[in-house]
């Protein structure tokens, strides 16, 4: 039985262009798909991962043209419905940022900010990222 | 409960985020685990008692063991701490992980 | 104090963030205590052990490159690996193969590898703790 370990990430749009994906996210799908037993707090800036309808046109330079730009929502939904990974979201990072609940991908859960030093007891593991 | 060290890397001047770490700090507190908090890096701007830190200020006392790491006071020049907040060596964050402390990095 | 495993990740590629600094400080210490180290250089990190790196002189302050003994991140990996063997440690260093791909940084110093995120996750499951350095 895998470590039961929590992931809070709160890095945003850091490089999701140029690595077409988010590096946590990613590296978490992959260790998901080798064993592991991950589950996501998107906190801050990443709560914004879990609004539906995102993602810019691949980049253009030059004669270079992106064809596969990244888009987080799609990637929250894979990592609920694919990889099994719950994805919660802390709900004051939301109001914060005047995203409502009925604009998020389905299946996110969302986690008070209070509840998460309860939250983290529940896990063998806890990484910041 | 458990025994937390939270690495606190990065000061209130330039982040509005180190108000959640502390938050959280004291959280994990009030949730009857034993917590300690490691400013290093810039973080340690914050602990100057002159420093204009009010979130750094309440934590102290509040049963949370707030460290600063010696190299980066003494990096800054910074030798007069916050009264609450001790000098610590680089040591103490391997000596949470041989005790099997969750460790956490901001 | 018995012998212990840590898993460690990194991200920051070299001389862009203190983070580095401080880890390179608490790897020291692993290695000095004789742990074994399981670190996972992930992102920009997995230049960290790039075999050609070559120091510069500072001619801003008038130093060749002997008396300017700029600091290579290759050569602290290559230090905390014989500390680490000294003290009877064990050192993993892998370097994650598709950000070495995509960095073209494929040659590193000896002892470390290439690896993957299934890496990672035996590092976790097989430590005693696990530390994560992200960047920002």
């Amino acid at each position: 039985m895998a470590k039961k370990t929590l992931n809070i990430i709160e890095s945003a749009y850091r490089a999701v262009m140029e690595e077409q994906d988010d590096t946590i996210l990613w590296l978490l799908a992959a260790m998901q798909g080798a064993g592991a037993e991950h589950t996501v707090v998107l906190r801050g800036n990443a709560v914004n991962y879990a609004v539906a309808g995102q993602g810019a046109p691949g980049l253009t330079i030059g004669g270079w043209k992106q064809t596969q730009a990244p888009h987080m929502d799609n990637d929250v939904i894979d990592l609920i419905e694919r990889r099994k990974i719950p994805v919660f979201v802390i709900k004051e990072d939301l109001a914060a940022r005047g995203i409502e609940r009925g604009e998020l991908v389905p299946g996110v859960q969302l986690l008070s900010a209070r509840m998460l030093p309860k939250h983290m007891a529940e896990y063998e593991l806890v990484s910041h990222w | 409960m458990a025994e937390y060290l939270l690495i606190e890397s990065r000061d209130p001047f330039e982040s509005n985020d180190v108000g959640y770490y502390y938050d959280l700090a004291s959280g994990l507190v009030e949730a009857g685990n034993q917590v300690t908090l490691f400013l290093i890096q810039n973080a340690v701007f914050a602990a100057r008692p002159s420093a204009q830190a009010p979130k750094l200020q309440a934590l102290v006392h509040s049963g949370i063991k707030i460290l600063a790491d010696d190299f980066a006071l003494k990096e800054r020049g910074i030798t007069k701490l916050l009264d609450g907040v001790q000098l610590a060596p680089i040591e103490i964050v391997v000596d949470h992980l041989e005790a099997g402390h969750k460790t956490l990095w901001h | 104090m018995s012998q212990k495993t840590f898993a460690i990740a990194l991200m920051d590629p070299p001389y862009e963030s203190e983070n580095l600094t401080t880890a390179f400080r608490i790897l020291d210490v692993m290695a000095q205590r004789g742990h074994n180290i399981n670190l996972f250089a992930y992102e920009g990190a997995a230049g960290l052990a790039f075999a050609k790196q070559t120091p510069h002189p500072n001619p801003v302050h008038g130093k060749n490159v002997a008396e300017e003994n700029h600091p290579t991140t290759k050569d602290q990996v290559t230090a905390l690996l014989a500390l680490a063997a000294k003290n009877g440690g064990k050192v993993d260093w892998v370097n994650c193969g598709m950000c070495v791909d995509e960095r073209g940084v494929g040659e590193f110093v000896a002892d470390t590898r290439r690896g993957s995120p299934a890496d990672f996750h035996s590092f976790c499951e097989a430590s005693d703790n696990v530390l994560a350095i992200p960047t920002k």
